[in-house]
């Protein structure tokens, strides 16, 4: 069951709420989603980036709007809000106003299937993890349009590398994602989750599953275009690729949707590899459901920020790639890999008759999975 | 299932309006000072020579037919991965043959792989080899 529906079920009963249509109230979700999460999540992602760049270069970061700096995004915010809106006179116009769209909708279109908790989905797609790949890759189309549109060499650089790159990089994405739908065998995100278990998530299904698990997380930094991969906006060469003559908001709809990416992706890892909203060991399928989907959320978030902190932490310690070096990592290094795993969770499926390692522990010991 | 896909209709369209609403508050509060000196093309303080949409040598052409190809296979793998587990669990002894399907079906992409590894398609920086002698 999806949000919108669940709301509807819950408030079925009650005088003014009940006779409201669904659309309307997945129209509230959506917006809800975009600025109770979306917007400040981005924000607070920005500040936890740039104070564990500090703690981790010794410095100490943005300490001085609100108590330890934290409302230094808000602050950022309001600055790029008021600031001129500039389109070079020598720009395509037309392009130029679309691509920070289209970004912004490939990027936030992937909220819609994200399975906070049961029934805390938006949409519950039968399709959900094939249609976040196709929206996401509508963010690559952005930037290559974003870089051609602003009739700069920077921009066409920057332009032209994020397309070979998130190109090359869309493939072994892709092929894990795969794997992992050969694991649980179906599309849809809640299901995913549901077919794992306190005590069988994914990534422990079989070795192979592992190493898949890692290959999307490094792919998956590429696709974002994050350090080591940022060589389509590599400050020192290209200033600052597709987006050097963005300013003011449309700058702002560049850097917030390249935050809500990396927290899909880790989002998505969370989903198909680590479990969803499932404890570790502990099975809470007996609680009441009005207690068991806050606990569910915090699980999933707690996951999901983990991954984002490994995110953070990758970026401030890694200097970054050269183009060459980078399209060999894909090509010669992760698309053989993640054609191996594909392989062999296939195998290992047709092996075992679709049984992972922990339940076949489970069954030699003699306990009911 | 399609008030789900309606929900994302209503997504979609929120999301074209987004960009524009933003923009649209932005103007109500932004300065605006037009001057031609703020439009012109931003190259590092240089005055910037000619436009930059040329012809430019795309790199990765294989590389994109390769990427075509590749997503695909990956597209007609999806139906394959959402029944595979079934297959696995109910029908007994048939596991290994469909297994060896799938793997002949990849094993079939592989070989153009790793042709076009071999020809050095992947290479970013081209190389131009010492000619065999005939």
């Amino acid at each position: 069951m999806s949000l919108p529906e669940f709301l509807k079920d819950l408030f079925e009963s009650w005088p003014l709420l009940g006779s409201i249509p669904l659309w309307l109230y997945s129209l509230a979700c959506i917006l809800g989603l975009l600025f109770l999460f979306l917007f400040p999540f981005a924000g607070i992602a920005v500040y936890l980036e740039r104070k564990i760049a500090g703690d981790i270069q010794a410095r100490i970061g943005p300490n001085v709007v609100g108590p330890y700096g934290i409302l230094q995004w808000i602050a950022d915010a309001l600055k790029l809000l008021l600031k001129e809106d500039i389109i070079p006179a020598a720009a395509d116009k037309k392009l130029f106003i679309l691509s920070p769209m289209l970004i912004f909708l490939g990027g936030a279109a992937a909220y819609a299937v994200i399975p906070f908790a049961e029934n805390v989905i938006l949409a519950n797609l039968n399709i959900g993890i094939f249609y976040l790949i196709a929206v996401t890759s509508m963010v690559a189309l952005g930037l290559i349009l974003g870089g051609w549109a602003s009739n700069n060499k920077w921009s066409l650089l920057g332009g032209m590398r994020a397309a070979a790159q998130i190109v090359s990089f869309e493939i072994p994405v892709a092929l894990c994602i795969l794997t992992a739908v050969l694991v649980t065998g179906t599309l849809d995100m809640t299901q995913i989750i549901k077919n794992q278990s306190p005590y069988s998530w994914n990534i422990f299904h079989n070795p192979f599953m592992f190493i898949a698990a890692c290959v999307y997380y490094i792919a998956a930094l590429a696709e974002a275009n994050r350090t080591p991969f940022d060589i389509p906006e590599a400050d020192s060469e290209l200033v600052s690729g597709y987006n050097t003559e963005y300013s003011g908001m449309r700058f702002a709809i560049f850097f917030l949707i390249e935050y809500a990416e990396c927290f899909v992706i880790c989002a998505v890892a969370t989903t198909l590899f680590l479990g969803g909203w499932y404890l570790p060991f502990i099975d809470i399928s007996g609680l009441a459901l009005g207690l068991r989907i806050p606990i569910e959320a915090m699980v999933f978030m707690t996951k999901a920020v983990c991954l984002l902190f490994v995110m953070m932490w990758i970026r401030w310690t890694l200097p970054r790639y050269r183009v060459d070096q980078l399209m060999k990592l894909c090509w010669e290094v992760l698309v053989p890999f993640s054609f191996a795993c594909l392989l062999g969770t296939a195998f290992w499926m047709a092996l075992f008759k679709g049984k992972g390692i922990p339940e076949l522990i489970y069954s030699l010991l003699g306990w009911g999975s | 299932m399609y008030t789900q896909f309606a929900t994302i209709l209503i997504f979609l369209i929120i999301g074209v309006c987004m960009v524009p609403l933003i923009l649209l508050v932005g103007k109500l509060l932004r300065p605006h000072n037009p001057d031609p000196k703020k439009l012109t093309t931003y190259e590092c303080g240089e005055e910037s020579v000619g436009s930059s949409w040329v012809q430019f040598n795309l790199r990765f052409y294989v590389i994109a037919i390769l990427f075509l190809i590749f997503d695909v296979e990956v597209i007609l793998m999806f139906p394959v991965g959402v029944t595979f587990r079934q297959w696995m669990t109910s029908q007994a002894g048939k596991g290994l043959l469909v297994f060896a399907e799938v793997a002949l079906f990849i094993g079939i992409l592989l070989i153009g792989f790793a042709y076009a590894w071999v020809k050095g398609d992947f290479e970013w920086i081209k190389t131009i080899r010492p000619q065999k002698k005939s």
